[in-house]
């Protein structure tokens, strides 16, 4: 079966002046892959500011004007150019953004959710959300009721693939958790999911496979239930994660992520990691091992090395 | 040291809900105390009451017995926020922010793993979590005593998470310093507190 969205050595790059006229490219994403199928929850994890929201982005075809994008969007087996998209968009394709600030702030919820009054009590209802929500105005939403009715919105035109950038923004874990349930549901009845957000383990609560985002690069996906255990992890940065949860040792390690302007020759992950050898300095490519992917020259798991 | 909430009430409206009604705290030097409790409990409310940038409607604040609002000059109780971008001058570099107060003492920047080059940037130059090992750095002047951690690294991914974290238990450790711990995450309350209070 063809996956719904395929997402192929995507790369999205900046043009920023800097005090002055001084020219840079800033390499946000580089090489992305990334499939996912209908009924599927795929999430992206990576850092906040690492560039993963550009993801959602590139496939809305809403990049600013000064972002460059390579590689190829196959969407429901056909390319997704930037005229396909436009048509799509809020439609079959939806975005469940970030930001509250995205409701329109002098309009009741019921007119923002739809025009068919029957089809918006349907969907505020599924959600939760009874009649007097329709009346509101955004400012007077509570924090979790805003992200529902962001969901509503988005899934009001019952999309086939609905993208969720870090949905649960200063939720409590009990609304996100519900939050992320409502995500879950949508995928259950056939919408391809896809989470982008720094939370690895709240992604791990519903994802089918987690793609773990670092310096602008995948460096591993794998199925969920990969992140049961340590063993079963391939990326050294991804067993570094694991080993930084806080039930699992809470162990650092050393270092920060590299700038997109400012990133090693070859793997960026190199100057932290323990298993670095000077082949590492050159081209890493990303590529199949055991059931999942990994951008790594010595991962820790399979006999590849 | 004692730091102590009693009895406070706080509205945001002469007439409107109380965000937090008749709440008791006591922390002390030493301890880590987590505060749990669904959005919209009031926590970060406690928390800016606890440290003295908000007055309540009701209630006291008390340092050693003494109104936190009598102490003169640095305050003894500092906070740290979630969101570090909103809590730092867009218009200077960090070096010029961290220079405001205190020398911030190298062990406190290498604790935190801040690179020197970082000093000569602006906030808008920096991540997230390059920002908040900022915040952590400038709210541990040496005056400080109480520490309160408003959803720290809720927006930190894990390693960060950690790296701030065992820097900071080891810091709490050293100087005897009280902290409040206000997250989400269980499993991370479990790791970091003496003990939690439920709001
Ligand atoms: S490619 Fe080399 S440096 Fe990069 S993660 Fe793998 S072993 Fe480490």
């Amino acid at each position: 079966m063809t996956p719904l969205l395929s997402v192929e050595h995507l790369s999205i790059s900046f043009t920023q002046y800097d005090r002055g006229t001084r020219r840079r490219i800033l390499p946000a994403i580089r090489d992305l892959d990334l499939t996912i199928d209908r009924g599927q929850v795929a999430a992206v994890v990576g850092s906040s500011g690492s560039g993963k929201s550009l993801l959602a982005h590139g496939i809305l075809g809403i990049l600013p004007y000064n972002a460059h994008m390579e590689g190829t969007i196959t969407y429901d087996g056909a390319p997704l150019t930037p005229k396909r998209a436009a048509a799509l968009r809020g439609r079959e394709i939806v975005l469940v953004p970030q930001s509250v600030g995205y409701l329109d702030p002098l309009m009741k919820v019921g007119p923002q959710v739809g025009r068919d009054k029957t089809a918006v009590r349907a969907v505020l209802d599924r959600y939760g959300l009874g009649p007097e929500t329709e009346g509101l105005y955004p400012f007077q939403l509570s924090g979790g009721m805003a992200r529902r009715v962001l969901i509503s919105t988005a899934v009001a035109a019952s999309p086939a693939l609905v993208i969720a950038d870090e949905p649960t923004p200063g939720l409590d874990a009990r609304a996100a958790g519900r939050i992320l349930g409502h995500f879950r549901e949508l995928a259950d009845a056939g919408t391809g999911v896809l989470l982008i957000t720094h939370d690895l383990e709240l992604a791990l609560t519903i994802a089918d496979k987690v793609a773990v985002f670092y310096a602008g690069e995948t460096v591993e996906e794998a199925p969920a239930g990969d992140f049961d255990r340590l063993e079963d992890l391939r990326h050294p940065y991804t067993r570094a994660l694991w080993q930084a949860l806080p039930q699992h040792g809470f162990r650092p390690i050393p270092g920060t992520q590299p700038y997109p302007g400012a990133l090693p020759e070859g793997c960026p992950f190199a100057p932290r990691c323990p298993k670095c050898t000077s082949e590492c300095g050159g081209d890493v490519p990303y590529r199949p091992l055991d059931g999942g992917f990994v951008r790594c020259l010595h991962p820790e798991r399979g006999n590849a090395s | 040291m004692i730091l102590e909430a009693r009895d406070l009430t706080f509205r945001y409206h002469p007439k409107g809900p109380a965000v937090i009604g008749r709440v008791d705290l006591t922390l002390k030097s030493g301890e880590r105390l987590g505060l749990t409790g669904p959005s919209g409990r009031g926590k970060t409310t406690l928390c800016r009451l606890l440290a003295g940038y908000d007055r309540p409607d009701a209630g006291e604040v008390l340092l050693d017995g003494r109104p936190l609002s009598t102490y003169r000059g640095y305050c003894p109780v500092q906070m740290v926020w979630q969101h570090p971008e909103l809590v730092v001058d867009p218009l200077r570099t960090l070096g010029a922010t961290l220079a405001e107060g205190w020398a911030v003492e190298e062990r406190v920047l290498a604790g935190l793993h801040i690179e020197p080059g970082w000093l000569t940037r602006y906030p808008s130059e920096l991540s997230g979590g390059e920002l908040q090992r900022f915040c952590v750095a400038r709210a541990l002047g040496p005056a400080t005593r109480f520490l309160l951690c408003d959803e720290l690294s809720a927006m930190l991914d894990l390693i960060t998470q950690a790296q701030i974290w065992s820097f900071l238990l080891e810091e709490a450790e050293r100087r005897d310093l009280g902290l409040l711990i206000v997250s989400h995450s269980s499993p991370l309350l479990e790791r970091l507190c003496t003990r939690t209070q439920a709001l």
